[in-house]
């Protein structure tokens, strides 16, 4: 357990010393402020126009944001440190791979949840402060679900960068393959799941679970089915209707998202040649 | 004395590549045994099966008294230091920084990691970071991770690439201390003329397979390589190699290099021979004897092998 707090905690610092932190803090507050405070600006108008088209609209930004800043901070955890030499030396010491591994997990989930937490808890902040009559009970749920959502999405994409870190053998086909991972769950899924959708004439019953096979569209269904008002403006997912849509199973299985990949990193990386 | 590592009839293949041939190995404690061999011989595979990171395909391995690759391993690997042959440390941290990590993983006591980089003379640097180091600096690092925790068996894979000789000279100093203190040190190198000094035993490798393996006296007997005299004179007007033209022991070959310097090949019986006859000639003012290095051991004993074993194959 000691060393998985070390591994931890050497990775926190690399990123608060190399400034993830404080860059994935600042490009999701300033976006988020920016949909915020020019919410309006699709209907002609200025302004901060509504509390649910705010979160759709910071939750869609998240979407495409938060997945691509986990691949991108975590992609090279392995292969990185191959190529340097250092995971060589790091295999010689007392530490289990399982122990390197879910280490470096919790360092680099920690820079991601604080990242996400700070930014998107300015924007909370500056909100409430700056726009009228929003009410603050409902701002503070919204922004919490989609803190703690995102912070899970990040997490799944984590996991997926380091599957992919185990698996290749150099840098740039890593970042290559976390690129594509991104294009796969963040672009090409929906378009095809629409594809599909105009194409399916009859029954189509079994279109909506086919979200579930996409963290991000998981990610979608939690944070517009906590929030009422916001259904209205759910675009794609207001397909998913139905108890196994819940928030509560919807969240479990974006958990899933995250052991599943996680697992199959791990034991690729113990079953590894050094 | 017990071995500390103890190989016996161990191959490792990978595929159909045999990267090391049914190899025979003992070394007791507070030995220094050089691993020497071309790119592909086998030396940075054998270190691997040291460390327990690759698993003979044949044979066994014994490393303190147990494999290396098993449950032993845990144990093992805090009495053990390595430094890898090519390794970038955390660029963004400090020297004491990087110790500090390694220190705490390998469950070592902190006070140790300012005692090393005094040690290895990156005291005056520990605060900045490894990004700023020369290679030198970088290498003597590697070289403070591996001394962490006092360790029983140390490897090192050409621990003196980098290194000025003034650095060089300290290294081995530090390698002297630590096997008075009983700890066994394998390393590998291809500067042959750095470590010959401080070398108790080499094992050549070839092609996965051993060589030769003992001491540099026996080697250079097993080899019976012969020595090169030197002699020089004032001038040419000592016309030495006219002088030392010719000799009756046909195995003694003279060559002149210039007017007044001539090199002689002898084979070690006949050395006191040629000394005499050197020191009757008129005219000589120096005479300097070379015997064989480890260099020429090593280019004898790699003789036998195709140029394939011998290439940059790994």
């Amino acid at each position: 357990m000691n060393a998985i707090l070390t591994i931890a905690g050497k990775e926190f610092r690399d990123g608060l010393r190399n400034r993830w932190v404080l860059a994935i803090a600042l490009v999701l507050a300033f976006l988020a402020v920016g949909i915020a405070g020019f919410g309006a600006a699709a209907s002609g108008g200025l302004g901060f126009t509504s509390l649910a088209t705010t979160l759709v609209s910071l939750a869609t930004l998240a979407v495409f944001l938060i997945p691509l800043i986990a691949l991108l901070l975590a992609y090279d955890a392995v292969v990185g440190e191959q190529e340097a030499g250092t995971l060589l030396l790091l295999l010689t010491y007392p530490i289990s791979r399982t122990q390197l591994l879910l280490g470096k997990f919790l360092g680099h989930g920690l820079i991601l949840a604080a990242a996400t937490l700070l930014g998107f808890g300015v924007a909370g902040v500056v909100i409430a402060v700056g726009a009228e009559g929003v009410p603050l009970a409902e701002l503070a749920a919204g922004m919490g679900l989609l803190i703690g959502s995102s912070i899970l999405l990040g997490w799944v994409f984590i996991a997926f960068a380091y599957l992919i870190s185990v698996w290749v053998t150099e840098k740039a086909r890593a970042a290559g393959l976390a690129l594509v991972v991104w294009f796969l769950f963040v672009l090409v899924f929906d378009l095809g799941l629409l594809a599909l959708l105009v194409s399916v004439e009859r029954g189509g019953d079994w279109l909506p679970w086919l979200l579930l096979l996409n963290p991000t569209e998981c990610f979608r269904l939690i944070n517009l089915a906590g929030f009422e008002a916001a259904r209205s403006y759910s675009g794609l997912t207001s397909i998913a209707e139905g108890s196994a849509f819940r928030p509560a199973v919807v969240t479990t299985l974006l958990v899933a998202w995250i052991l599943v990949p996680l697992g199959l990193a791990l034991l690729r990386f113990r079953h590894r040649a050094a | 004395m017990s071995a500390v590592i103890d190989f016996q009839g161990v191959t490792r293949r990978d595929a159909e590549l045999v990267r090391l041939d049914a190899l025979d190995l003992q070394v007791s404690e507070g030995e220094v045994l050089a691993l020497l061999g071309h790119n592909g011989a086998g030396k940075t595979t054998t270190m691997h099966l040291i460390l327990g990171l690759l698993s003979p395909s044949a044979g066994r391995v014994t490393v303190l008294g147990g494999a290396p690759d098993g449950t032993h391993a845990e144990t093992l690997r805090r009495r053990l230091g390595y430094l890898p042959e090519n390794v970038r440390f955390y660029e963004q941290l400090s020297g004491r920084e990087v110790l500090d990590y390694f220190a705490r993983l390998k469950r070592v006591d902190r006070r140790q990691v300012n005692e090393l980089l005094d040690q290895v003379g990156l005291g005056h640097a520990a605060s900045q970071r490894v990004k700023t180091y020369s290679k030198g600096m970088r290498q003597r690092l590697g070289l403070a991770q591996a001394l962490l925790g006092d360790p029983r068996l140390l490897l090192l894979d050409e621990p003196t690439t980098g290194l000025d000789p003034a650095a060089t000279r300290a290294f081995f100093d530090t390698v002297r201390r630590l096997r008075e203190r009983g700890c066994t040190v394998l390393l590998s190198s291809h500067v042959l003329p750095g470590v010959e000094p401080y070398i108790d035993r080499a094992l050549i490798l070839g092609g996965g397979k051993r060589l030769a393996l003992g001491s540099l006296d026996d080697l250079r007997q097993q080899a019976a390589l012969p020595l090169i005299v030197q002699a020089r004179g004032h001038s040419a007007e000592a016309n030495l190699a006219h002088h030392l033209g010719k000799w009756d022991d046909p195995r003694i070959e003279a060559r002149a290099v210039n007017g007044h310097e001539v090199e002689l090949t002898v084979p070690a019986d006949a050395k006191l021979a040629v000394l005499r006859r050197l020191t009757d000639t008129p005219g000589i003012e120096d005479i300097e004897l070379l015997p064989p290095t480890l260099e020429h051991l090593y280019t004898h004993f790699s003789a036998g092998l195709s140029p394939a074993q011998r290439g940059d194959a790994r």
